[in-house]
């Protein structure tokens, strides 16, 4: 991908991945405000700075005291969290997996989205919880899930899956001195591929999507690690003369209603792609949404493409065909806009 | 039930003076003529609610909250009212939230199972059973990065100490010396089952033992007994000592729900059971010990039942909350009115 067809940039940038650039986000925030702190299960550098060194160094830093490593014990570290976070601080914890959050779900879902409605405004959680998951790397059903329908269908926690870099270096500093608890999820290969991020990247306001390219004969909506697919057909796509506008959503919930309502108004075909199942999935949500606004303005119904309802399986070739693949994309997108 | 190991006995029994006994029978009386009270308005229909009357505990939070200072913290059950009474939360935004007005400590969506005031350091109501504890150890972590020496009680009742919350709070607790007592209020039931048909251990302050913390069995009708494990568990805490776990044993008189038919026992359990009422008894011993007269202690109850009354007809006399709360508090900006359906 070439990102100068993309936006034009003229600040200055570095080359980082996913994951240094969540370690400066978090190395930032955490030397600007003492109330922000780590926990989660071997995350400090006595224990290899998280299973993939997302937050290596941080404890070296700042010390055992504000970076803990924990048990593993799920519950637990939620609950330090939202205790933390009604008591003044700014709590970033990590749960390794996001299918580990199955085992602290009461933790998240009836207390940290909770709590503030439920004490009618007198309990603030502003606490960030980073989870990562992804299919692609043959660890089968259990440790690969994309849940983030669970936590949107929950009101009071904000779900947040970046794509690139830049994204995730301002999306982690808005979500940790946001007033509410917020869900980031790492999604395997965003983690690993270099993209520029500006020298001097600050906050990307939650809520908002990005339109990575505009066009005007189909918009495709998508976030996490299914950029990448989406991005391969949209080159694809743009090769044949296809006009594609690509929203990166970033924030899931609350999602940017606006920004995908005006691209499916201006272009009348709406494509929606995430790696999450396609049965109930956020695509769903959208889809409703964009048909009850747009339901005389649309060329054609909004397309939806997720994963199939099965779980994520394990042999390489029952995982690609469980993952959308750009062909598909193509085809999908073909389908509608060879209609009216 | 056979007793297959030693109750840890606690050495060095501080007692508390004759002015503290006063004031644990203070908050023992206001809890149980605030619960008489709360019973009466169901039964009248005038609230409509689920209650879980803790009538027969009212000694455990009060001798513990002696000990509290106004900025310690407690997170609590859904059958919780009477350690937020102890704490002494005050009975108007109390009574205006368990008849779900806006003038509620949660402006009436919280409810009776899920109060909240941070002013009494009433921090967390959860209506989850064991889900007061992971959260009171991140009051402690807060505390400890602070520096203070405040403590967080974290109450849950028997069949708490079976779910997994339980383990590994009190794992990470004691891991992190967490300035945090846990009070199991042993009422002898985990809804409607027996606590020995679903508790493998004789004693559940044994569990200590395995997550490395002290754990003592307390009589939890003897205001006495109850505040020298307290004074001993919070001094640990304050000192940076870490965490215990205190068993109370007691008995609830209302069941498990009020209206609850109490078929999962017999009459002459549940007769002799009620006879170890912690009040009467109190209250005998502060005039045995000359701490009080009956006169006086009558004119506290009366005093407190003057402020039940003055609470239950303010909390009636409050509005509804607005339609527009459903989305407030959802985030700590307000949903538009134009999105709130979408």
């Amino acid at each position: 991908m070439s990102t100068e067809t993309l936006e034009a940039t003229l600040v200055e940038t570095v080359k980082m991945n996913g994951l240094q650039a969540i370690n400066a986000a978090l190395m930032e925030a955490m030397e600007a405000d003492p109330k922000v702190l780590v926990l989660g299960e071997d995350i400090a550098d006595n224990e290899g700075g998280g299973v993939v060194g997302v937050t290596r160094g941080l404890s070296t830093r700042f010390g055992t005291m504000r970076v803990r490593s924990t048990p593993i014990s799920e519950q637990a570290i939620i609950g330090a969290a939202i205790g933390a976070a009604m008591g003044g601080y700014k709590p970033v914890a990590e749960i390794m997996l996001m299918n580990f959050t199955t085992v602290a779900m009461d933790m998240i879902v009836n207390h940290a989205a909770k709590l503030r409605f439920m004490s009618g405004g007198q309990s603030q959680v502003p606490m960030v919880i980073r989870t990562l998951t992804g299919a692609g790397n043959q660890t089968a059903g259990q440790h690969a899930d994309f849940y983030e329908a669970w936590f949107c269908h929950t009101a009071g926690i904000k779900v947040v899956i970046p794509w690139t870099p830049a994204d995730f270096k301002g999306l982690y500093l808005s979500a940790i001195q946001d007033p509410d608890p917020v869900i980031i999820v790492e999604s395997g290969k965003t983690l690993f591929v270099p993209m520029d991020v500006p020298v001097d990247q600050g906050p990307i306001p939650l809520g908002k999507a990005n339109v990575v390219a505009p066009g005007s004969d189909i918009s495709i909506v998508s976030y996490g690690q299914m950029m990448f697919t989406v991005m391969q057909a949209y080159e694809e796509l743009t090769r044949a003369g296809v006009s594609v506008e690509v929203i990166d959503l970033r924030t899931i919930s609350p999602w940017d209603k606006e920004t995908v309502l005006a691209s499916a108004e201006k272009t009348g075909r709406l494509l929606v792609v995430h790696e999450a199942g396609r049965n109930f999935g956020p695509g769903a949500e959208i889809a409703a949404t964009v048909q009850e606004a747009l339901f005389g303005k649309l060329k054609a119904p909004v397309g939806r493409l997720g994963a199939p309802y099965c779980s994520v399986p394990f042999a390489k070739k029952l995982e690609d065909a469980f993952l959308v693949q750009p062909p598909e994309i193509i085809a999908e997108a073909r389908r509608l806009l060879a209609m009216a | 039930m056979s007793e297959t190991s030693e109750n840890r006995v606690l050495e060095n029994r501080a007692t508390p003076d004759a002015r503290t006994q006063l004031d644990i029978y203070r908050r023992m009386i206001r809890i149980e003529r605030n619960d008489d009270a709360t019973r009466t308005q169901i039964r009248r229909g005038r609230i409509t609610a689920p209650y879980y009357s803790a009538r027969g505990q009212e000694c455990i939070p009060s001798a513990i909250s002696v000990l509290l200072n106004n900025d310690d913290k407690i997170c609590t059950i859904y059958r919780g009212i009477h350690d937020m009474v102890a704490k002494d939360m005050p009975l108007r935004p109390l009574w205006a939230e368990i008849c779900g007005r806006v003038d509620g400590t949660c402006k009436g969506k919280g409810g009776p199972m899920h109060l909240t005031h941070p002013e009494t350091g009433v921090m967390v109501t959860t209506g989850i059973v064991g889900s007061s504890m992971p959260i009171a150890n991140g009051f402690g972590w807060a505390a400890l990065l602070d520096g203070t020496k405040q403590v967080t009680v974290a109450y849950f009742g028997d069949g708490a100490s079976n779910i997994g919350a339980f383990h590994e709070a009190l794992n990470l607790a004691s891991v992190w010396k967490l300035p945090v007592i846990f009070v199991c209020q042993n009422n002898g039931f985990a809804e409607h089952t027996r606590y020995e048909n679903g508790t493998s251990v004789d004693r559940i302050s044994q569990r200590a033992i395995g997550y490395g913390m002290p754990g003592y069995t307390v009589d939890g009708n003897d205001p006495v007994d109850v505040y020298a494990h307290a004074h001993a568990a919070i001094e640990r805490a304050r000192a940076g000592e870490g965490p215990t776990l205190l068993e109370c044993k007691t008995f609830r008189f209302m069941g498990h729900v009020f209206g609850d038919n109490d078929a999962y026992m017999t009459r002459e359990e549940k007769a002799e059971a009620m006879a170890r009422d912690p009040l009467p008894k109190f209250r005998q011993k502060l005039i045995d010990d000359g701490i009080a007269t009956a006169e006086e202690l009558d004119a506290l109850t009366a005093t407190i039942e003057a402020e039940v009354n003055d609470a239950i007809e303010f909390a009636m006399a409050c509005e509804y909350p607005s339609d527009d709360e459903l989305r407030r508090d959802v985030f700590a900006e307000e949903i538009p009115a134009k999105e709130y359906m979408a």
